[in-house]
């Protein structure tokens, strides 16, 4: 299994007993024991596109960020512009580093007015993107702002699918039609408090959930049962995985480290240069102006062979150009594909690549993303 | 649920079934379970050299890519096309639509060496096998 560098020690989410009552297959990820499949990464994958599927995240982290100078604190540790999140809605950013690398992608919610943000963070840099912003809180005292990581006393879970707003909708205290993708509301779902947020990891439409964390197990619960006849499923962190790639979405550790750019990873709509200075902003201007060297591409492959994964070499002719950030057989497309960082003059739709895959050349062609986008 | 009483097994879980000199292998329930969605499978062509102990293909899931291993030397006699064109056989029926290769014995002294079903279910049992 995958190894991991924590020293923490291995820890479960409040669902952990309700995953093994389902059946789940558990595995350790960042720290945590998570169900990486309960009947099946394909059927899970399958049943979120047409279906619903439910999913523990527990194991994301959750950083209060509150004061008067909030706002300009994240300007200067993000890369998109803070200022623009209305309260109670959301966007996507990236914590960059000072060389111009990703130490993380992150989701900001704004609170209703002058009440800070919080943000979401990925389960393998919790700790390491916590300190990152305490570092830079103390590197400027000129701004009053409070950073405090709230994850243990956080639950959260997402349900996603062609039926989840239903699902959800049913057990809701309130009218949840409104709330439009990246934003969201504090409503009562199953009868638990919920921050409840148009957002999610799958290119499906869905919710994902913010409730004190003893409460967590209750909301899952409720959720399961209004959704029980209309196909809702768990769903393990294997078909998350087939889910976000096949939507184009970037996995940290993948698509994202601390050597690669917003730019080379297809982020830089993410990334707001003229809001004002912020950690990493002259690296990374400096590659908008001179262009970026690599170039993050979408593929498929064109003979039928093993699946590309990830950190697996391209060449083109031969050559060595890059290599698979992320790679699997598509549920929904039936194909083998993948995202790959490769140099910019082999990039283009409709060019070849060779993914080398047990030291062997296999043909691929590089393909518009996301692979799959849902109808609305 | 015991596995089948007529095939022989390894410890790396393959199974066996011995006919004459010809050999057919396959990966057990336990082993399509613990691998998840198949997704492809690398065989030998025709003609190919096994050799025991070492693999011999590959069978791939949605998160990984695993050896599979002949525990006996021998040449490839047949190979399960229907398998490589549906690798989901082999989670669906592990023991009969699912077998990969079938090989002559080179050396028929080295089936003793397999495991029985009472040993292999005991292999699992001790493993704590879900």
């Amino acid at each position: 299994m995958s190894s991991d560098a924590s020293t923490e020690p291995v820890v479960k989410t409040p669902l952990y007993d309700r995953h093994v009552a389902l059946g789940a297959r558990i595995i350790p990820f960042a720290g945590w024991m998570m169900p990486v499949q309960y009947s099946g990464i394909i059927n899970e994958h399958k049943t979120v596109r047409t279906a619903a599927g439910l999913f523990d995240l527990g194991h994301m982290g959750q950083v209060d960020v509150t004061g008067p100078d909030a706002c300009s604190f994240l300007q200067f540790i993000t890369t998109n512009d803070v200022s623009t999140i209305e309260p109670l809605h959301a966007h996507y950013s990236l914590l960059p580093n000072e060389q111009g690398g990703v130490i993380d992608d992150i989701i900001i919610y704004r609170r209703a007015e002058n009440d800070g943000y919080m943000v979401c963070i990925n389960a393998s840099n919790r700790h390491k993107d916590v300190n990152w912003m305490h570092r830079w809180r103390a590197e400027r005292p000129d701004l009053d702002v409070t950073v405090e990581d709230i994850s243990d006393k956080t639950g959260m879970i997402a349900i996603q699918g062609p039926n989840a707003a239903a699902i959800t909708q049913r057990i809701s205290d309130r009218d949840l039609s409104g709330v439009d993708y990246f934003s969201w509301v504090e409503a009562t779902v199953g009868g638990v408090k919920a921050n409840t947020a148009r957002t999610g990891y799958t290119g499906e439409d869905g919710f994902e959930f913010y409730t004190a964390i003893d409460e967590i197990g209750t909301l899952w619960d409720a959720l399961m049962e209004s959704g029980a006849n209309e196909g809702l499923l768990p769903i393990g962190l294997g078909a998350r995985d087939t889910l976000r790639l096949e939507s184009r979405m970037p996995l940290y550790g993948n698509e994202l480290a601390d050597d690669i750019n917003p730019l080379e990873a297809g982020l830089g709509w993410a990334v707001k240069l003229d809001k004002g200075p912020f950690v990493g902003c002259e690296p990374i201007a400096a590659m908008k102006s001179t262009g970026a060297p690599r170039k993050t591409v979408g593929f498929k492959l064109t003979e039928r062979a093993g699946s590309p994964r990830s950190h697996f070499e391209v060449q083109v002719g031969g050559r060595s150009v890059g290599f698979v950030t992320s790679g699997a057989m598509s549920p929904t497309l039936n194909e083998n594909i993948g995202l790959a960082l490769v140099e910019k003059d082999v990039a283009g739709n409709g060019k070849p690549l060779e993914i080398i895959i047990r030291d062997k050349p296999v043909a691929a062609v590089q393909i518009k993303t996301p692979f799959y986008k849902r109808d609305r | 649920m015991s596995s089948p009483k007529e095939l022989l097994y390894t410890r790396t879980h393959e199974w066996v079934k011995v006919e004459g000199d010809v050999a057919t292998i396959g990966v057990t329930d336990h082993a399509q379970s613990e691998l998840g969605d198949i997704t492809y499978l690398e065989l030998p062509d025709l003609g190919g050299e096994v050799n025991g102990g070492e693999p011999f293909g590959v069978v791939e899931s949605v998160k990984a890519a695993s050896d599979v291993y002949s525990p006996i030397d021998g040449e490839v006699l047949e190979r399960n096309e229907d398998a490589i064109a549906a690798p989901d056989v082999v989670n669906s029926s592990p023991y009969e639509g699912a077998w990969l290769i079938k090989v002559k014995l080179a050396n028929p002294a080295q089936v003793e060496a397999l495991l029985t079903p009472e040993q292999y279910d005991e292999l699992l049992e001790s493993a704590g096998s879900h």
